[in-house]
Protein backbone atom coordinates (compact mmCIF):
# COMPACT_ATOMS: atom_id res chain seq x y z
CA UNK A 1 0.00 0.00 0.00
CA UNK A 2 2.63 2.58 0.83
CA UNK A 3 5.43 1.23 -1.33
CA UNK A 4 5.08 0.82 -5.11
CA UNK A 5 7.82 -0.65 -6.94
CA UNK A 6 7.73 1.34 -10.05
CA UNK A 7 7.76 4.33 -7.95
CA UNK A 8 10.76 6.36 -8.42
CA UNK A 9 13.15 6.63 -5.05
CA UNK A 10 14.27 9.53 -3.84
CA UNK A 11 16.54 10.74 -1.64
CA UNK A 12 15.48 10.06 2.33
CA UNK A 13 14.33 12.95 3.80
CA UNK A 14 15.59 14.20 7.62
CA UNK A 15 13.29 15.91 9.77
CA UNK A 16 13.69 17.57 13.02
CA UNK A 17 10.49 16.72 14.88
CA UNK A 18 10.76 18.58 18.53
CA UNK A 19 12.47 20.18 20.86
CA UNK A 20 9.63 22.67 20.41
CA UNK A 21 6.97 21.09 18.44
CA UNK A 22 3.32 21.75 20.08
CA UNK A 23 2.85 18.20 20.18
CA UNK A 24 6.14 17.38 22.15
CA UNK A 25 4.83 18.29 26.26
CA UNK A 26 7.85 19.22 27.27
CA UNK A 27 11.03 18.57 25.16
CA UNK A 28 11.65 15.42 22.97
CA UNK A 29 13.57 15.54 19.81
CA UNK A 30 12.92 12.88 17.48
CA UNK A 31 14.97 12.79 13.97
CA UNK A 32 13.12 11.17 11.99
CA UNK A 33 14.58 9.79 8.26
CA UNK A 34 11.61 9.69 5.82
CA UNK A 35 10.76 7.96 2.57
CA UNK A 36 7.93 9.83 1.24
CA UNK A 37 5.56 10.25 4.48
CA UNK A 38 6.74 6.44 5.78
CA UNK A 39 9.13 7.00 8.89
CA UNK A 40 12.35 4.58 7.99
CA UNK A 41 14.64 5.37 11.26
CA UNK A 42 13.75 7.46 14.24
CA UNK A 43 15.92 8.57 16.32
CA UNK A 44 15.00 10.15 19.99
CA UNK A 45 17.78 12.62 21.66
CA UNK A 46 16.39 13.19 25.28
CA UNK A 47 18.28 15.46 28.37
CA UNK A 48 16.63 18.94 27.44
CA UNK A 49 15.19 18.93 30.60
CA UNK A 50 17.93 17.07 32.58
CA UNK A 51 18.02 18.91 35.99
CA UNK A 52 20.47 16.96 38.04
CA UNK A 53 17.59 15.36 40.33
CA UNK A 54 19.40 12.39 41.60
CA UNK A 55 22.56 14.69 42.01
CA UNK A 56 20.74 16.93 44.49
CA UNK A 57 18.78 14.10 45.91
CA UNK A 58 22.93 13.41 47.95
CA UNK A 59 22.93 17.10 48.98
CA UNK A 60 19.57 17.76 50.92
CA UNK A 61 17.98 15.72 53.86
CA UNK A 62 15.27 13.29 53.13
CA UNK A 63 12.18 16.20 53.46
CA UNK A 64 13.83 18.45 51.41
CA UNK A 65 13.63 16.63 48.53
CA UNK A 66 9.94 15.91 48.57
CA UNK A 67 9.80 19.36 47.15
CA UNK A 68 11.90 17.80 43.79
CA UNK A 69 9.62 14.65 43.62
CA UNK A 70 6.80 17.42 42.46
CA UNK A 71 8.73 18.46 39.74
CA UNK A 72 9.27 15.20 38.41
CA UNK A 73 5.68 14.01 36.65
CA UNK A 74 4.46 17.31 36.86
CA UNK A 75 1.10 16.34 35.67
CA UNK A 76 0.25 14.33 39.13
CA UNK A 77 2.79 15.51 41.82
CA UNK A 78 1.40 13.85 44.47
CA UNK A 79 2.04 10.18 43.16
CA UNK A 80 5.68 11.37 43.33
CA UNK A 81 5.67 12.23 46.76
CA UNK A 82 3.65 9.36 47.66
CA UNK A 83 6.29 6.78 46.59
CA UNK A 84 8.84 8.68 47.32
CA UNK A 85 8.39 9.11 51.01
CA UNK A 86 7.13 4.96 51.00
CA UNK A 87 10.90 4.59 49.69
CA UNK A 88 12.21 5.98 52.82
CA UNK A 89 9.77 4.70 55.21
CA UNK A 90 10.65 1.33 53.81
CA UNK A 91 13.94 2.39 54.30
CA UNK A 92 13.22 3.37 58.20
CA UNK A 93 11.19 0.32 58.37
CA UNK A 94 8.29 2.34 59.73
CA UNK A 95 4.53 2.06 58.91
CA UNK A 96 2.24 5.29 59.03
CA UNK A 97 -1.22 4.95 60.38
CA UNK A 98 -3.98 3.90 58.87
CA UNK A 99 -5.73 6.94 58.25
CA UNK A 100 -2.44 8.49 56.87
CA UNK A 101 -2.33 5.74 54.06
CA UNK A 102 -6.12 5.96 53.38
CA UNK A 103 -5.77 10.22 52.41
CA UNK A 104 -2.07 9.16 50.36
CA UNK A 105 -4.21 6.36 48.22
CA UNK A 106 -7.18 9.11 47.76
CA UNK A 107 -4.92 12.01 46.77
CA UNK A 108 -2.39 9.26 44.55
CA UNK A 109 -5.64 8.14 42.87
CA UNK A 110 -7.63 11.81 41.92
CA UNK A 111 -3.92 12.59 40.59
CA UNK A 112 -3.51 9.06 38.59
CA UNK A 113 -7.75 10.91 37.73
CA UNK A 114 -5.97 14.61 36.93
CA UNK A 115 -2.85 12.30 35.06
CA UNK A 116 -5.09 10.72 32.81
CA UNK A 117 -7.59 13.67 31.91
CA UNK A 118 -4.70 15.85 30.97
CA UNK A 119 -3.46 13.13 28.62
CA UNK A 120 -6.92 12.74 27.34
CA UNK A 121 -7.49 16.17 26.50
CA UNK A 122 -3.55 16.94 25.04
CA UNK A 123 -3.39 13.47 23.08
CA UNK A 124 -7.13 14.21 21.80
CA UNK A 125 -6.23 18.17 21.10
CA UNK A 126 -2.87 16.91 19.36
CA UNK A 127 -4.99 14.61 16.84
CA UNK A 128 -7.33 17.54 16.42
CA UNK A 129 -10.37 16.83 18.32
CA UNK A 130 -9.99 20.02 20.67
CA UNK A 131 -13.72 19.72 22.26
CA UNK A 132 -12.19 16.76 24.02
CA UNK A 133 -9.51 18.97 25.60
CA UNK A 134 -11.42 21.15 27.03
CA UNK A 135 -13.96 18.43 29.02
CA UNK A 136 -11.05 17.37 30.32
CA UNK A 137 -9.46 20.22 31.59
CA UNK A 138 -12.77 21.21 32.89
CA UNK A 139 -12.66 18.26 35.42
CA UNK A 140 -9.16 18.48 36.19
CA UNK A 141 -9.79 22.24 36.87
CA UNK A 142 -12.38 20.53 39.68
CA UNK A 143 -9.63 18.41 40.86
CA UNK A 144 -7.03 20.85 41.24
CA UNK A 145 -8.97 23.27 43.05
CA UNK A 146 -9.38 20.05 45.67
CA UNK A 147 -5.13 19.90 45.69
CA UNK A 148 -4.85 23.40 46.24
CA UNK A 149 -7.29 23.68 49.09
CA UNK A 150 -5.49 20.49 50.97
CA UNK A 151 -1.84 21.18 49.92
CA UNK A 152 -1.63 24.65 49.25
CA UNK A 153 -0.10 25.02 45.94
CA UNK A 154 -1.79 23.17 42.70
CA UNK A 155 1.69 22.16 40.59
CA UNK A 156 3.90 21.90 43.72
CA UNK A 157 2.00 20.00 46.41
CA UNK A 158 4.90 18.47 48.43
CA UNK A 159 2.41 17.19 50.44
CA UNK A 160 3.85 14.00 51.79
CA UNK A 161 6.28 14.06 54.97
CA UNK A 162 8.74 11.16 55.74
CA UNK A 163 6.29 9.27 58.35
CA UNK A 164 3.21 11.38 57.59
CA UNK A 165 1.90 13.84 55.69
CA UNK A 166 2.23 17.80 55.61
CA UNK A 167 -1.09 17.98 57.56
CA UNK A 168 -4.66 16.72 57.71
CA UNK A 169 -7.65 17.68 55.61
CA UNK A 170 -9.50 20.33 55.46
CA UNK A 171 -12.82 20.05 56.70
CA UNK A 172 -15.36 19.91 53.50
CA UNK A 173 -12.95 17.83 51.81
CA UNK A 174 -15.06 14.77 51.64
CA UNK A 175 -17.40 16.82 50.12
CA UNK A 176 -15.72 18.12 47.91
CA UNK A 177 -14.33 15.02 46.20
CA UNK A 178 -17.83 13.72 46.28
CA UNK A 179 -19.23 16.10 44.45
CA UNK A 180 -16.33 15.79 41.87
CA UNK A 181 -17.01 12.01 42.05
CA UNK A 182 -20.68 12.62 41.07
CA UNK A 183 -19.71 14.83 38.12
CA UNK A 184 -17.18 12.42 36.36
CA UNK A 185 -19.01 9.65 35.15
CA UNK A 186 -20.81 12.02 33.09
CA UNK A 187 -17.49 13.61 31.44
CA UNK A 188 -16.38 10.22 30.91
CA UNK A 189 -19.22 9.91 29.17
CA UNK A 190 -19.48 12.60 27.01
CA UNK A 191 -15.53 12.02 25.68
CA UNK A 192 -16.77 8.31 25.22
CA UNK A 193 -19.52 9.86 22.93
CA UNK A 194 -16.94 11.92 21.17
CA UNK A 195 -14.16 9.82 20.49
CA UNK A 196 -14.93 5.97 21.25
CA UNK A 197 -16.85 5.30 18.03
CA UNK A 198 -15.56 8.32 16.24
CA UNK A 199 -14.19 7.60 12.78
CA UNK A 200 -11.41 9.92 12.21
CA UNK A 201 -10.35 8.95 15.79
CA UNK A 202 -10.25 5.19 15.60
CA UNK A 203 -8.54 5.89 12.42
CA UNK A 204 -5.58 7.81 13.96
CA UNK A 205 -4.86 4.99 16.75
CA UNK A 206 -6.05 2.13 15.47
CA UNK A 207 -3.09 -0.61 15.03
CA UNK A 208 -0.79 2.40 15.02
CA UNK A 209 1.99 2.30 17.25
CA UNK A 210 1.73 -1.67 17.82
CA UNK A 211 3.63 -3.03 21.34
CA UNK A 212 3.18 -7.01 20.99
CA UNK A 213 3.22 -8.01 25.50
CA UNK A 214 6.53 -9.95 25.07
CA UNK A 215 7.62 -6.24 23.47
CA UNK A 216 6.17 -4.46 25.89
CA UNK A 217 7.93 -6.61 28.60
CA UNK A 218 11.26 -7.04 26.97
CA UNK A 219 10.94 -2.66 26.77
CA UNK A 220 10.79 -2.47 30.26
CA UNK A 221 6.62 -0.98 29.96
CA UNK A 222 4.78 -0.48 32.58
CA UNK A 223 1.49 0.87 33.75
CA UNK A 224 -1.29 1.18 30.82
CA UNK A 225 1.15 1.19 28.45
CA UNK A 226 1.54 -2.53 29.41
CA UNK A 227 -1.41 -3.07 30.06
CA UNK A 228 -3.09 -2.03 26.84
CA UNK A 229 -0.51 -4.94 25.19
CA UNK A 230 -2.50 -7.44 27.38
CA UNK A 231 -0.42 -7.66 30.12
CA UNK A 232 -2.37 -7.99 33.25
CA UNK A 233 -0.04 -6.28 35.62
CA UNK A 234 -0.64 -3.66 38.05
CA UNK A 235 1.42 -3.24 41.04
CA UNK A 236 -1.62 -2.03 43.23
CA UNK A 237 -2.37 -5.59 43.13
CA UNK A 238 1.36 -7.57 42.58
CA UNK A 239 2.68 -5.73 45.57
CA UNK A 240 0.08 -3.93 47.41
CA UNK A 241 1.17 -1.11 49.53
CA UNK A 242 -0.47 1.44 51.86
CA UNK A 243 -3.60 -0.67 52.16
CA UNK A 244 -4.36 -0.93 48.44
CA UNK A 245 -5.27 -4.60 49.20
CA UNK A 246 -8.29 -2.85 51.62
CA UNK A 247 -9.96 -1.94 48.28
CA UNK A 248 -12.09 -3.59 45.35
CA UNK A 249 -11.18 -2.47 42.14
CA UNK A 250 -10.51 -4.01 38.67
CA UNK A 251 -7.29 -3.73 35.87
CA UNK A 252 -8.37 -2.91 32.84
CA UNK A 253 -6.49 -4.87 30.30
CA UNK A 254 -6.11 -3.83 26.74
CA UNK A 255 -5.93 -6.37 23.68
CA UNK A 256 -4.24 -4.87 21.08
CA UNK A 257 -1.10 -2.80 22.24
CA UNK A 258 -2.11 0.04 20.04
CA UNK A 259 -2.74 3.75 21.07
CA UNK A 260 -6.39 2.96 20.79
CA UNK A 261 -6.22 0.21 23.43
CA UNK A 262 -4.00 2.62 25.41
CA UNK A 263 -7.10 4.96 25.66
CA UNK A 264 -9.28 2.70 26.50
CA UNK A 265 -7.54 1.51 29.31
CA UNK A 266 -7.25 4.92 30.60
CA UNK A 267 -10.17 5.77 30.72
CA UNK A 268 -11.36 2.71 31.95
CA UNK A 269 -8.46 3.56 35.10
CA UNK A 270 -10.12 6.93 35.76
CA UNK A 271 -13.45 4.81 36.39
CA UNK A 272 -11.80 2.37 38.84
CA UNK A 273 -9.89 5.05 40.66
CA UNK A 274 -12.80 6.94 41.21
CA UNK A 275 -14.20 3.52 42.81
CA UNK A 276 -10.74 3.67 45.25
CA UNK A 277 -11.56 6.73 46.42
CA UNK A 278 -15.17 6.51 46.96
CA UNK A 279 -14.44 3.28 48.85
CA UNK A 280 -11.31 5.02 50.91
CA UNK A 281 -13.56 8.42 51.53
CA UNK A 282 -16.16 5.57 52.49
CA UNK A 283 -13.93 3.91 55.47
CA UNK A 284 -11.69 6.45 56.32
CA UNK A 285 -10.43 5.91 59.56
CA UNK A 286 -10.05 8.54 62.52
CA UNK A 287 -7.28 9.16 64.31
CA UNK A 288 -3.73 10.77 63.55
CA UNK A 289 -2.03 11.51 60.16
CA UNK A 290 1.31 10.75 61.18
CA UNK A 291 3.79 8.40 63.05
CA UNK A 292 3.91 9.19 66.61
CA UNK A 293 7.96 9.84 66.91
CA UNK A 294 9.35 13.34 67.15
CA UNK A 295 12.57 12.02 66.30
CA UNK A 296 10.71 11.16 62.53
CA UNK A 297 7.59 14.47 62.20
CA UNK A 298 7.48 17.75 63.14
CA UNK A 299 5.67 17.86 66.45
CA UNK A 300 2.79 19.48 66.73
CA UNK A 301 2.07 23.16 67.67
CA UNK A 302 0.80 22.81 70.75
CA UNK A 303 3.41 20.36 71.99
CA UNK A 304 5.80 23.41 69.94
CA UNK A 305 4.90 25.55 71.84
CA UNK A 306 3.89 24.41 75.10
CA UNK A 307 6.45 22.13 76.69
CA UNK A 308 10.14 21.95 76.66
CA UNK A 309 10.59 18.54 75.07
CA UNK A 310 8.17 19.51 72.50
CA UNK A 311 9.80 22.54 71.86
CA UNK A 312 13.58 20.71 71.37
CA UNK A 313 12.05 18.45 68.90
CA UNK A 314 10.74 21.20 66.59
CA UNK A 315 14.53 22.55 66.32
CA UNK A 316 16.36 19.40 66.33
CA UNK A 317 14.26 17.41 63.83
CA UNK A 318 15.07 20.65 61.04
CA UNK A 319 18.83 20.34 62.31
CA UNK A 320 21.39 19.03 59.98
CA UNK A 321 22.18 16.07 61.03
CA UNK A 322 19.44 15.88 64.29
CA UNK A 323 16.61 15.00 61.52
CA UNK A 324 15.10 12.13 59.74
CA UNK A 325 18.25 9.68 59.66
CA UNK A 326 17.81 6.04 58.36
CA UNK A 327 19.92 3.37 58.90
CA UNK A 328 22.22 2.67 56.83
CA UNK A 329 21.47 0.17 53.95
CA UNK A 330 19.57 0.56 50.33
CA UNK A 331 15.87 0.03 49.38
CA UNK A 332 13.92 -0.08 45.76
CA UNK A 333 10.30 0.48 46.35
CA UNK A 334 8.27 1.18 43.55
CA UNK A 335 4.66 2.60 43.31
CA UNK A 336 2.19 2.27 40.45
CA UNK A 337 2.15 6.03 39.33
CA UNK A 338 -0.19 7.29 36.37
CA UNK A 339 2.48 6.19 33.81
CA UNK A 340 3.60 2.69 35.24
CA UNK A 341 6.14 1.58 37.89
CA UNK A 342 7.78 4.79 39.37
CA UNK A 343 10.75 3.61 41.30
CA UNK A 344 12.94 5.19 43.76
CA UNK A 345 16.37 3.46 44.93
CA UNK A 346 18.16 4.46 47.98
CA UNK A 347 21.26 3.73 49.22
CA UNK A 348 21.60 5.17 52.93
CA UNK A 349 24.90 5.81 54.71
CA UNK A 350 23.61 6.34 57.92
CA UNK A 351 23.58 9.82 57.67
CA UNK A 352 20.18 12.79 57.01
CA UNK A 353 21.01 12.64 53.62
CA UNK A 354 20.88 9.53 50.90
CA UNK A 355 24.60 8.15 49.97
CA UNK A 356 22.55 7.95 46.42
CA UNK A 357 19.01 8.75 45.03
CA UNK A 358 18.24 7.02 41.93
CA UNK A 359 14.87 7.38 40.52
CA UNK A 360 12.93 4.70 37.98
CA UNK A 361 10.75 6.91 35.73
CA UNK A 362 8.05 5.54 34.04
CA UNK A 363 8.68 7.47 30.89
CA UNK A 364 12.09 6.88 30.21
CA UNK A 365 11.43 3.05 29.10
CA UNK A 366 8.45 4.06 27.11
CA UNK A 367 10.45 6.44 25.33
CA UNK A 368 12.65 4.07 24.60
CA UNK A 369 10.46 2.26 22.33
CA UNK A 370 9.54 5.17 20.53
CA UNK A 371 11.47 4.14 17.11
CA UNK A 372 10.08 0.79 17.29
CA UNK A 373 6.40 2.15 17.12
CA UNK A 374 6.51 4.05 14.68
CA UNK A 375 9.47 3.07 11.89
CA UNK A 376 7.72 1.78 9.00
CA UNK A 377 4.49 3.79 10.14
CA UNK A 378 3.62 7.55 8.75
CA UNK A 379 4.69 10.74 9.86
CA UNK A 380 1.07 11.85 11.34
CA UNK A 381 1.03 8.11 13.60
CA UNK A 382 4.49 10.05 15.57
CA UNK A 383 1.94 12.62 17.42
CA UNK A 384 -0.87 9.76 17.87
CA UNK A 385 1.97 7.48 19.49
CA UNK A 386 3.48 10.07 21.69
CA UNK A 387 0.72 11.20 22.45
CA UNK A 388 -0.40 7.84 23.69
CA UNK A 389 2.23 7.27 25.48
CA UNK A 390 2.11 10.23 27.66
CA UNK A 391 5.89 10.57 27.76
CA UNK A 392 6.66 13.39 30.82
CA UNK A 393 9.53 15.19 30.31
CA UNK A 394 10.20 16.35 33.92
CA UNK A 395 10.39 12.68 34.77
CA UNK A 396 11.93 11.44 31.38
CA UNK A 397 14.90 13.30 31.89
CA UNK A 398 14.99 14.52 35.73
CA UNK B 1 16.36 -11.87 66.78
CA UNK B 2 19.88 -11.93 64.86
CA UNK B 3 20.37 -15.22 65.62
CA UNK B 4 16.88 -16.40 63.56
CA UNK B 5 18.07 -14.45 60.83
CA UNK B 6 21.52 -15.98 60.29
CA UNK B 7 19.95 -19.75 60.73
CA UNK B 8 17.37 -19.33 58.08
CA UNK B 9 19.23 -18.52 54.58
CA UNK B 10 21.18 -21.89 55.65
CA UNK B 11 17.78 -23.97 55.65
CA UNK B 12 15.66 -22.04 52.99
CA UNK B 13 17.32 -20.14 50.54
CA UNK B 14 15.00 -18.98 47.56
CA UNK B 15 15.24 -21.09 44.41
CA UNK B 16 16.56 -18.32 42.83
CA UNK B 17 19.54 -18.09 45.21
CA UNK B 18 19.99 -22.15 44.98
CA UNK B 19 19.98 -22.28 41.38
CA UNK B 20 22.61 -19.38 40.97
CA UNK B 21 24.93 -20.89 43.12
CA UNK B 22 24.60 -24.39 41.52
CA UNK B 23 25.69 -22.77 38.64
CA UNK B 24 27.90 -19.80 39.18
CA UNK B 25 28.63 -20.68 43.09
CA UNK B 26 32.63 -19.28 43.11
CA UNK B 27 31.22 -15.76 41.74
CA UNK B 28 28.67 -15.51 44.00
CA UNK B 29 30.22 -12.90 47.06
CA UNK B 30 27.08 -12.26 48.98
CA UNK B 31 23.99 -12.87 49.43
CA UNK B 32 21.93 -11.04 51.80
CA UNK B 33 18.00 -10.47 52.04
CA UNK B 34 17.59 -7.30 54.21
CA UNK B 35 14.12 -5.25 53.92
CA UNK B 36 12.69 -8.36 51.77
CA UNK B 37 14.68 -7.57 48.96
CA UNK B 38 16.73 -10.10 47.84
CA UNK B 39 20.29 -9.07 46.74
CA UNK B 40 22.95 -10.90 45.29
CA UNK B 41 26.82 -9.65 44.68
CA UNK B 42 28.57 -11.22 42.23
CA UNK B 43 32.09 -11.05 40.06
CA UNK B 44 31.77 -9.11 36.79
CA UNK B 45 32.93 -12.11 34.74
CA UNK B 46 29.93 -14.17 35.09
CA UNK B 47 27.64 -11.27 35.14
CA UNK B 48 26.46 -11.89 31.41
CA UNK B 49 25.83 -15.51 31.97
CA UNK B 50 24.03 -15.42 35.01
CA UNK B 51 21.90 -12.88 33.03
CA UNK B 52 21.25 -14.92 30.68
CA UNK B 53 20.53 -17.48 32.81
CA UNK B 54 18.50 -15.85 35.25
CA UNK B 55 15.76 -14.66 32.33
CA UNK B 56 16.07 -17.90 30.11
CA UNK B 57 15.65 -20.23 32.97
CA UNK B 58 12.21 -21.61 32.62
CA UNK B 59 11.70 -21.50 36.47
CA UNK B 60 12.97 -17.96 37.08
CA UNK B 61 12.03 -15.81 33.91
CA UNK B 62 13.24 -12.35 34.98
CA UNK B 63 11.94 -11.09 31.73
CA UNK B 64 11.29 -7.95 32.82
CA UNK B 65 14.84 -6.07 33.46
CA UNK B 66 13.23 -2.54 35.64
CA UNK B 67 16.65 -0.92 36.38
CA UNK B 68 20.40 -0.59 35.54
CA UNK B 69 22.31 2.02 37.64
CA UNK B 70 25.78 2.53 39.31
CA UNK B 71 26.38 3.72 42.87
CA UNK B 72 30.10 5.39 43.21
CA UNK B 73 30.82 4.04 46.83
CA UNK B 74 34.18 5.89 46.88
CA UNK B 75 32.93 8.08 50.27
CA UNK B 76 31.84 4.42 52.16
CA UNK B 77 34.56 3.29 53.69
CA UNK B 78 33.19 -0.22 54.69
CA UNK B 79 31.89 -1.13 51.36
CA UNK B 80 34.92 -0.35 49.70
CA UNK B 81 37.16 -2.58 51.91
CA UNK B 82 34.24 -5.29 51.95
CA UNK B 83 34.99 -5.43 48.27
CA UNK B 84 38.50 -5.12 47.53
CA UNK B 85 38.52 -1.12 47.04
CA UNK B 86 36.28 -1.52 43.92
CA UNK B 87 35.14 2.84 43.96
CA UNK B 88 31.77 1.53 41.74
CA UNK B 89 28.89 -0.82 41.94
CA UNK B 90 26.87 -1.55 38.88
CA UNK B 91 22.93 -2.31 40.34
CA UNK B 92 20.50 -4.25 38.58
CA UNK B 93 17.15 -4.38 39.29
CA UNK B 94 15.00 -7.68 38.10
CA UNK B 95 11.63 -8.35 38.15
CA UNK B 96 9.90 -11.62 37.42
CA UNK B 97 6.49 -11.46 35.91
CA UNK B 98 5.61 -15.09 36.06
CA UNK B 99 6.83 -15.28 39.77
CA UNK B 100 5.78 -12.27 40.99
CA UNK B 101 9.63 -11.05 42.28
CA UNK B 102 12.36 -9.04 42.22
CA UNK B 103 15.52 -9.25 42.60
CA UNK B 104 18.61 -7.22 42.74
CA UNK B 105 22.12 -8.37 41.16
CA UNK B 106 25.52 -5.60 42.12
CA UNK B 107 28.50 -6.07 40.56
CA UNK B 108 31.88 -4.55 42.22
CA UNK B 109 33.66 -2.82 39.12
CA UNK B 110 37.34 -1.29 39.65
CA UNK B 111 38.59 1.87 38.66
CA UNK B 112 41.32 0.57 36.78
CA UNK B 113 38.89 -1.88 34.58
CA UNK B 114 36.00 0.57 34.36
CA UNK B 115 34.20 -1.70 31.59
CA UNK B 116 31.59 -4.44 32.20
CA UNK B 117 29.38 -6.66 29.44
CA UNK B 118 26.43 -4.89 28.23
CA UNK B 119 22.67 -6.47 28.84
CA UNK B 120 21.30 -5.13 26.04
CA UNK B 121 21.39 -8.48 23.75
CA UNK B 122 18.96 -9.48 26.37
CA UNK B 123 16.81 -6.94 27.33
CA UNK B 124 16.11 -3.98 24.68
CA UNK B 125 15.34 -1.99 27.98
CA UNK B 126 18.94 -2.36 29.07
CA UNK B 127 20.04 0.13 25.99
CA UNK B 128 19.43 3.54 27.50
CA UNK B 129 19.71 2.52 31.08
CA UNK B 130 22.99 1.65 30.28
CA UNK B 131 23.60 4.88 28.43
CA UNK B 132 22.70 6.82 31.49
CA UNK B 133 24.94 4.85 33.46
CA UNK B 134 27.52 5.58 30.95
CA UNK B 135 26.81 9.22 30.68
CA UNK B 136 26.65 9.72 34.98
CA UNK B 137 29.37 7.57 35.88
CA UNK B 138 31.79 7.28 32.88
CA UNK B 139 31.38 2.94 33.29
CA UNK B 140 31.82 1.76 29.66
CA UNK B 141 29.36 -1.16 28.58
CA UNK B 142 31.06 -3.74 26.53
CA UNK B 143 29.39 -4.78 23.18
CA UNK B 144 26.74 -2.32 23.35
CA UNK B 145 25.23 -0.57 20.31
CA UNK B 146 24.98 2.48 20.92
CA UNK B 147 26.89 3.60 23.73
CA UNK B 148 26.28 7.84 23.78
CA UNK B 149 25.71 9.84 26.28
CA UNK B 150 22.13 10.21 26.93
CA UNK B 151 21.36 13.12 28.88
CA UNK B 152 24.11 15.19 29.27
CA UNK B 153 25.60 17.15 25.79
CA UNK B 154 27.64 15.01 23.57
CA UNK B 155 31.00 17.40 23.89
CA UNK B 156 30.41 16.90 27.80
CA UNK B 157 33.28 16.50 29.95
CA UNK B 158 33.37 14.31 33.21
CA UNK B 159 30.48 12.47 34.57
CA UNK B 160 28.07 13.76 36.98
CA UNK B 161 26.31 11.15 39.30
CA UNK B 162 30.61 10.04 40.71
CA UNK B 163 31.29 11.55 44.34
CA UNK B 164 34.60 13.96 43.09
CA UNK B 165 32.08 15.94 40.77
CA UNK B 166 30.95 18.94 42.63
CA UNK B 167 27.41 19.83 42.92
CA UNK B 168 27.48 22.99 40.91
CA UNK B 169 29.36 21.74 38.36
CA UNK B 170 32.91 22.86 36.74
CA UNK B 171 31.64 25.88 35.26
CA UNK B 172 30.05 24.06 31.99
CA UNK B 173 26.75 26.70 32.70
CA UNK B 174 29.42 29.33 32.16
CA UNK B 175 31.44 28.15 29.34
CA UNK B 176 28.26 26.60 27.41
CA UNK B 177 28.58 27.48 23.23
CA UNK B 178 24.86 27.56 22.55
CA UNK B 179 25.59 28.01 18.66
CA UNK B 180 27.56 25.24 18.71
CA UNK B 181 26.82 23.17 15.35
CA UNK B 182 25.67 19.38 15.16
CA UNK B 183 24.30 19.21 18.25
Amino acid sequence: MRTDPDRVVGEPMTLNFGPQHPATHGTLRIVVELDGETIVKATPHIGYLHTGFEKLGEHQDYNQFIVVTDRMNYLSPLSNNFGYVLAVEKLMDIRVPKRCEYIRVILAELSRIADHLIWLGMGALDLGAFTVMLYGFEEREKLYSIFEKTTGARLTTSYTRVGGLLRDLYDGFEADVRQFLSGLPKALKEVHTLLTRNRIWMDRTKSVGYMSAEDAIDYGFTGPCLRASGVEWDLRKAEPYSSYEDFDFEIPVGANGDVYDRYLVRMEEMVQSARIVQQALDNLPDGPVNVDDYKIVLPSKEDAYGNIEGLIHHFKILMDGHGVQPPAGEVYCATESPNGELGFYIVSDGSGKAYRIRIRPPSFANFQAVPHMIEGGMISDIVAVLGSLNIVAGELDR
Amino acid sequence: MSEEKEETPEEQQPLVVQKAQEKYSDAILEVSDARGELTIVVRKDVIHGLMEFLKNSPELVYDYLVDVTAVDYSLMEDVLTKYDYARFMVVYHLYSHKNRARLRVKVPVHEKELHIPSMASLWRAANWLERETYDMFGITFDNHPDLRRILMPDDYEGHPLRKDYPLRGRGERESFNFERQNA
